[in-house]
């Protein structure tokens, strides 16, 4: 999936880049405030000096490594992790986004792996759009559902599910802007979608259960499941009782804190099964283009190279040829980055009127300190 | 996509290539890149003459054909996609052996193709003279922000150290008779995966301390200076100011 | 002894709790003068970590005070303390950070600020005394585990350190290059802090013992005299390998 040079013109690969960099030069800031409140006894607390660069780059080098790990789906065939939905659960969107880009990077510059003016591009589908969809859709679900463990995996599967065709979307996006050459972007959204749908199973299954795995042993290292913190026990005449929590742990205001929930389950429904429906009615008839194709019995032999040939077929399963189905599901991650997309903005917004106070920390790029 | 990754492309030498300072390479590589990128695809005999110059520098390096091939092997995914372009593209047809092709498609097949192998041999060629640190060195001096190459050179330096607790934790599982062979085994693997992750950050906070023990306040203390004279950038840019010149002709010609 | 004008390091009434509530020392009184070499014992969970933690103000905030050659840890004098007192850590893949060796044994000089051939000067000569100059260009991964700890002590040693303060020096060493680090623990003319389970090694190379047992000092003198003293080492978890007894062991080179 990584694009080689030449793939996109060079406007929207330029565009693209000057996006990729801009994305990383928050990133750069925002994963300094999530890797330093993770501060706990005895690991780092008031040592004085930021963990960004030895804790991301410890994560990238495990990103990396894991992505070498194969997971056998069968006959031979398997399938292998592309760690952006893991990696923003595990360590928070920012710390993703950087992590995932020094991969994509270092993949380029020395194992020629991805072409060097389309790291922009790379790095917008794979490590931005990725890490983004997938952290605003945990969130969410975690958000949504009760608060236990089981939610928690079951939201990093949807997340993780979703990241991999979002990617798909944002690619053909970029595609149909600047791509090379004149596809039906149509088709190149269906193959693209579909392959990738199935792809996302994989990522969502490994996902899940890497993160379960995790959140077993150390609940506190998953950045998404911060608010799962189990209660502190207090042994009284050695029986365990809950302690009491204190003022600033406690959650804020329990009754403000389900309406958004509500909200946020209406919305995200109503917008998944609208989507949903829509594509589904609006791709059953396929353009003219298409049609030609089709009645030469184009199509058909088209679909089947996209899935023999593809190194996305990793996963090995046949590709979602009814192009209903695909083009609804097309329209559900569609939603999905919107909703995604309008949450952004609305946190941005809202992190304005506090960020004020933080200005003249982040302001100074080397020196902040604990 | 993930073959490919342990294979280590530098190759050990001391030719006036590898002797280049890196960001100048780095430099070079990259404009060459967009020259060639910008390049439009009706002057094929342009991309003949980038590969040309691609070849006069394989030799200047000592950069043996056969390994720079071998290595274009990583772009086999997109030629499966650049021989799918002609049948799905759009616009006016020709018939060839009996098969219905779209001109456009074929122009840009031709166009991924060309494109693309140009680009992955200029890297492998990048990253075969240049040394893993001295490529974060390039990365520095052409002003990535210091961060993020503290990121990527923690990332070189630990990726060795954590793949191999991954294989000490196969060899593990193998050796109590544990093979994963479907995707009912994947619980077993993602729970190596999760280990690995807890391993991979508490070791990131250990390393951390011992940084901040040395006196480490969050910037980089600069130790190695790498500086390039005129001669040298001169040397490195011929390559993209030649193609440049190749470039130029292919859109006026 | 003087301990104000002599000592390298002075800890006196040290308590630390964690933020969570977990109190791990509970006032710490030891001196240790210049050039002495001290080993500090004590079973698992006794505080050993904690205490390292904070002759370099990692940690702090707790009551009392630590001193190092006269100067109190603290946010004032943090960069200097961090030059003085050189800690290495147990496992040397994580001391050493850096891609090559030269790199990592500059690392601390060059934070504090020194350059150019001073800089080259002082990695030279702290690779010479542990013996590991000719892997100067070498990445770290490619080292024996006895060779990395080594590089390990001289990333800490370029520093020039008041007092170097080990974590469990011997091990995973193999028992040549557990020798070899003993030989250039030896030689050198700092003050040193060891912290070990290895009670033999602390008698070869520690004139003097601390034993660290619930948060405090439970026993401090001549490290012979300790390890022979049978009640005191049940009392703390401590013990010695099989068949060693450390009176039939002839005294060991250096002061007493």
């Amino acid at each position: 999936m990584h694009a080689p040079d030449g793939f996109i013109d060079v406007p929207v690969s330029a565009a693209a880049g000057v996006l990729a960099a801009g994305a990383i030069a928050v990133s750069l800031r925002g994963a300094r405030r999530e890797l330093d409140d993770t501060a706990r006894p005895g690991a780092g607390g008031g040592v004085g000096a930021d963990r960004t660069a030895p804790l991301a780059g410890l994560v990238a080098a495990f990103i990396f490594a894991v992505q070498m790990l194969n997971f056998p789906v069968a006959a031979g065939t398997s399938g292998h992790l592309l760690g952006g939905a893991l990696a923003a659960i595990l360590v928070g969107p920012y710390t993703g986004v950087l992590c995932v880009s020094v991969v994509l990077l270092l993949q380029a510059v020395l194992f020629a792996d991805g072409g060097l003016t389309a790291l922009g591009v790379n790095i917008t589908t794979m490590a931005l759009t990725t890490t983004v969809v997938a952290y605003a859709l945990f969130r969410g679900l975690v958000k949504v559902l009760p608060r236990s463990r089981r939610s928690v995996t079951a939201a990093s599967f949807v997340a993780a599910l979703v990241s991999v065709p979002a990617s798909a979307v944002v690619f053909t996006l970029l595609y149909a802007v600047g791509g090379t050459t004149d596809v039906s972007i149509g088709k190149v959204a269906t193959a693209m979608v579909g392959v990738h749908v199935l792809i996302g199973l994989g990522e969502a299954a490994i996902t899940a259960l890497t993160v379960g795995a995790v959140i077993a042993v150390r609940p506190d290292l998953v950045h998404g499941a911060r608010g799962l913190r189990q209660k502190l026990k207090l042994r009284v005449d050695g029986e365990l009782v809950d302690a009491p929590e204190t003022p600033e742990s406690a959650e804020p205001v329990p009754a403000a804190a389900r309406s958004p929930r509500r909200v946020w389950i209406a919305g995200l429904v109503t917008s998944l099964v609208l989507a949903g429906f829509v594509s589904f009615y609006a791709s059953a008839n396929p353009d003219g283009l298409e049609k030609v194709a089709a009645d030469h019995g184009i199509d058909q032999r088209a679909e089947e190279h996209a899935t023999a040939d593809s190194p996305l077929a990793d996963y090995g399963v046949k590709d979602v040829d009814d192009a209903r189905l695909s083009g609804g599901l097309a329209g559900v991650i569609g939603v999905g980055v919107t909703v995604v997309a309008g949450t952004g903005v609305f946190w941005a917004v809202r992190r304005r009127r506090t960020a004020d106070d933080e200005r003249s920390e982040t302001s100074s790029p080397a020196g902040t300190s604990v | 996509m993930g073959a490919g990754h342990t294979h280590r492309l530098h190759r050990h030498g001391d030719s006036p290539v590898h002797a280049l300072p890196p960001h100048t390479k780095l430099a070079a590589v990259l404009a060459f890149v967009i020259v060639v990128v910008s390049t439009p695809r009706e002057a094929m005999w342009a991309f003949a003459a980038y590969a040309v110059l691609l070849g006069v520098v394989a030799y200047a390096a000592r950069v043996p054909a056969g390994f720079l091939l071998k290595r274009l092997l990583i772009e086999v995914p997109f030629v499966a996609f650049a021989v799918l372009l002609p049948f799905v593209a759009e616009g006016e047809r020709v018939d060839v052996l009996g098969l219905s092709l779209s001109v456009n498609g074929l122009w840009g097949a031709w166009n991924v193709l060309a494109k693309g192998t140009l680009g992955v041999a200029a890297s492998v060629l990048l990253a075969a003279t240049t040394e893993l640190r001295e490529l974060l060195h390039g990365l520095q001096r052409l002003r990535l922000p210091p961060l993020l190459v503290q990121i990527a050179s923690f990332m070189v330096r630990y990726g060795d150290v954590i793949t191999d607790e991954m294989r000490r934790m196969r060899i593990a599982r193998e050796s109590r008779g544990f093979e994963a062979r479907g995707i009912r085994h994947w619980g077993v693997l993602a729970k190596s995966a999760g280990a690995l992750f807890i391993r991979s950050y508490e070791r990131g906070e250990r390393v951390h301390l011992a940084m901040v023990s040395r006196g480490y306040t969050g910037v980089m203390p600069v130790i190695d200076e790498v500086t390039a004279s005129r001669a040298q950038w001169s040397y490195a840019l011929a390559l993209p100011c030649a193609a440049l010149v190749v470039c130029l002709l292919g859109w006026t010609l | 002894m003087d301990p104000v004008s002599t000592a390298s390091l002075e800890v006196s009434g040290l308590a630390f709790a964690y933020p969570d509530g977990h109190q791990a020392l509970f006032g710490v009184d030891f001196t240790i003068g210049r050039g002495e070499r001290v080993a500090l014992l004590g079973p698992n969970g006794a505080g050993k970590t904690t205490l390292v933690l904070h002759l370099n103000g990692i940690l702090g905030g707790g009551a009392g005070t630590v001193r190092v050659a006269g100067l109190e840890v603290g946010k004032r004098h943090m960069a200097e303390i961090r030059r003085r007192v050189g800690i290495v850590f147990q496992d040397p893949d994580d001391q050493l950070f850096m891609p090559t060796v030269r790199e990592d044994v500059a690392f601390g000089p060059a934070a504090a600020g020194v350059k150019g051939a001073e800089l080259e000067a002082r990695v030279d000569r702290a690779l010479e005394r542990v013996g590991m100059a000719e892997f100067k260009n070498r990445p770290p991964h490619h080292l024996s585990f006895g060779q990395r700890r080594r590089v390990a002590v001289a990333t800490v040693l370029a520093m020039e350190p008041e007092i170097l303060v080990l974590d469990e020096p011997s091990s995973n060493l193999d028992p040549a290059s557990r020798r070899e680090l003993a030989d250039i623990l030896r030689s050198l003319d700092v003050t040193v802090l060891m912290v070990t389970h290895d009670l033999p090694y602390a008698l070869e190379l520690c004139p003097r013992a601390l034993v660290l047992s619930d948060g405090v000092i439970a026993a401090d003198g001549p490290t012979a005299d300790l390890l022979a003293d049978d009640a005191l080492m049940r009392a703390h978890r401590l013990e010695l390998p099989y068949g060693f007894d450390p009176r039939s062991v002839p005294a060991p080179p250096g002061r007493g």
